[in-house]
């Protein structure tokens, strides 16, 4: 009966508002009465039953709920024969919880798209060899899977056999797909595109990366800061003291009606609702941009930082080292970056790799011999000529001439912090060519983001030498650039900063600095879903694109901006209720329930904007 | 010791929160401290003596406060 009951609710609802129109019409159009009067009374009883029935249950476990708050108003408005109110006050109670629910589902949407993600059956290789479709629960460390096109990765693994393109956006945000051969490493939730894999099963449920990743997204969501903590703290005691507010009240002015008006005014809803809100809509927000936000007091910390510290290997710069300048001292250009690609093809120096990638090979001539010049690069004989790969100690060696123009060049490169790749063929200069770790795309825009944003001092630290490092602070625009760092260095650092009273935040890729992201008042670790980097940091940018962190900042400070709002929303309806009952003529309760219900929607509509925050 | 985590309805109000982390720690077998409601995922999470009680019977004490349970989860910890 009671489940019934709490499962009609909506039915219940609109049954409300179809009496009350049929109380109201009658009353006006026919001046019926009595019609009116039952109409209300049956939509009081009906509408109070689903409150009445949580109240108790709330009770049962000693629990002062606002539906037991509610309960005894309308039950006292009955007593009194006020049905009018009585009905109004149950029909709005109720209609307000459904909208609510519609609302807050919407502000909840974002995470439950993310969770939806999560892999749910899988190919088993069952006792007799053949693969059954299974729940992904039944899978355990050690089973066999098979993978077919266009499936999700149940688990996290290893390839046993087969080979294929998986698209592994869920877990790096990168888009395009990566191929996979025997023994590469395969996540669960990530989306086989082509081909068919066996893998056996290494991790599975929330020990994989996306279930670490979703179990900290829905913990984020729930946390709680010490503003929350207190408003839970507060609302224990609060409805208990509404009541006996309202029962002092009845005790000495033998006013129902004022009392019960108390009990409705005096329920907390919007205060208690609007801070989750805003958290929720929060983070959701940042889920679908690939920003994981692990929980409120992040997202108060984050939104005070002052000072950024960056690594620079890979965070600011892209960690390959490219081909960034060249000059070509020849005619024939094509003919010498062949001859260039033959010889470096012998090669597994990194920046032979870089030139290699460069160049992109058409074709090669066949190398008869090559001697390696330690410190210095490669000489070859390349159809019947000597070509010389390397530094300018290797061309002095060889006693290959520098023009004037070549001498500019080569300081200018240098100056420009490249490593250099010089050619020559039969002692005579063609290329030089400048290589290095380039800055990222979009870096420089994004830092003077951060700026506008408050960031007051932009700080890199990296191990390179101290020149590099200069070169790149002042590309960027960044406050300070400190080199020949070790990690060590770098967390002694951050103390520093810390102790001198900053808001640290540190960005790095993970890969290393884990020290560090753990030591700063905010890590943010970035575009790389390794378990500690996603363990150890406090922000998480899935995709390595560096705009994320600008829309970072800003939504932190967006949530906590809205987290104030909605408290202040709640607390001076609140008081504005509780001073107009004693101060003015038109306060009732069906009109402190609207104004009620009205502030719970509000405060989730306004965290409902957050979702929209770009 | 066991771990369960229970997937509930929509939760609206954060009162039902309440409700339901003091009906789940009232339970003889439930690790009290253990009790966490988690009111946006809709979640309870929970340690238990399997010895003592069984899901199901949390399960019960829930729905009988009138909260809709959709699927529980219970790992060995």
């Amino acid at each position: 009966m009671q489940r019934l009951i709490l499962s009609k609710k909506n039915h219940i609802v609109l049954i409300s508002a179809i009496l009350m129109a049929i109380a109201f019409i009658s009353n006006l159009g026919f001046k019926n009465e009595a019609l009116a009067i039952w109409s209300l009374v049956i939509a009081s009883i009906l509408g109070v039953a689903p409150i009445a029935i949580q109240a108790y249950q709330a009770l049962k476990v000693k629990v002062v709920s606002i539906d037991v708050l509610v309960t005894i108003a309308v039950i006292g408005a009955l007593l009194i024969r006020n049905f009018e109110e009585s009905a109004i006050v149950t029909f709005l109670f109720l209609f307000g919880a459904f909208l609510e629910k519609r609302t807050l589902n919407k502000t909840r949407l974002a995470i439950k798209e993310l969770t939806k993600m999560a892999p749910e059956s899988a190919f088993k290789q069952m006792e007799n060899g053949e693969f059954e479709e299974v729940e992904v629960d039944e899978v355990d460390v050690g089973d066999i899977l098979l993978v077919k096109t266009g499936a999700k990765v149940p688990v996290d693994g290893t390839v046993l056999s087969g080979e294929g393109y998986i698209n592994e956006a869920s877990i790096t945000g990168e888009a395009v797909p990566v191929g996979k051969t025997k023994d590469a490493g395969v996540f669960a939730g990530t989306i086989l595109e082509n081909g068919t894999l066996q893998i056996i099963a290494d991790r599975v449920g929330e020990d994989t990366t996306f279930g670490r990743i979703i179990e900290l997204i829905e913990e984020a969501q729930d946390s709680k800061s010490e503003t929350e903590r207190f408003i839970d703290r507060f609302s224990k005691y609060y409805t208990p003291t509404v009541l006996m507010l309202a029962i002092m009240v009845w005790l000495f002015s033998r006013d129902i009606e004022l009392a019960i008006t108390i009990l409705v005014l005096g329920c907390p809803g919007a205060l208690v609702i609007g801070v989750p809100v805003s958290n929720v809509a929060g983070i959701g927000n940042g889920a679908r941009h690939g920003i994981l936000l692990k929980g409120s007091e992040v997202i108060g910390d984050f939104s005070n930082v002052d000072t950024f510290v960056f690594d620079k290997t890979g965070t600011l710069t892209t960690g390959n080292p490219t081909v960034a300048e060249k000059e070509i001292y020849a005619d024939n250009g094509d003919e010498i970056f062949t001859y260039l690609a033959s010889v470096e093809n012998e090669s597994d120096h990194p920046l032979a790799k870089a030139v290699l990638e460069y160049i992109k090979i058409t074709k090669l001539y066949p190398v008869e011999q090559t001697d390696v010049v330690k410190g210095g690069g490669i000489i070859a004989q390349v159809n019947g000529h000597s070509v010389a790969v390397g530094n300018v100690t290797l061309m002095e060696r060889e006693n290959v001439q520098f023009s004037e123009k070549t001498r500019t060049d080569l300081i200018r490169l240098e100056k420009n912090g490249n490593s250099l790749v010089l050619v020559a063929i039969d002692n005579e200069l063609k290329l030089l060519m400048g290589i290095r770790d380039q800055i990222r795309q979009g870096v420089k825009e994004n830092l003077q983001k951060l700026k506008k944003l408050g960031a007051k001092n932009l700080v890199v630290l990296s191990g390179d030498n101290q020149g590099t490092v200069d070169l790149v602070a002042y590309e960027l625009g960044l406050t300070e650039a400190h080199g020949h760092m070790l990690p060590g260095d770098k967390s002694a650092y951050i103390e520093e900063l810390k102790a001198k009273g900053h808001i640290v935040a540190f960005v790095g890729d993970g890969v290393n600095d884990s020290p560090s992201l753990a030591l700063a008042h905010i890590g943010i670790a970035m575009g790389s879903g390794t378990d500690v980097a996603i363990e150890t940091s406090n922000v998480v940018l899935m995709n390595s694109d560096f705009s994320r962190l600008p829309h970072a900042l800003g939504l932190a400070k967006a949530i906590v901006n809205n987290m104030r709002q909605n408290i202040v929303i709640a607390v001076g309806v609140v008081l504005i209720l509780l001073a107009s009952v004693f101060f003015s003529e038109w306060m009732n309760m069906s009109i402190g329930m609207l104004v009620h219900e009205a502030s719970i929607l509000i405060v989730i509509l306004n965290g409902m904007r957050l979702l929209q925050y770009k | 010791m066991q771990k369960a985590t229970i997937q509930l309805e929509t939760l609206i109000c954060p009162s039902c929160g309440q409700k339901i982390e003091n009906a789940t720690k009232s339970l003889n077998g439930v690790e009290k401290e253990s009790v966490k409601v988690m009111f946006n995922a809709s979640k309870v999470k929970f340690d238990f003596d399997a010895e003592k009680i069984s899901v199901e019977e949390v399960e019960k004490a829930i729905t009988a406060l009138g909260y809709e349970v959709i699927k529980s989860q219970v790992k060995v910890k």
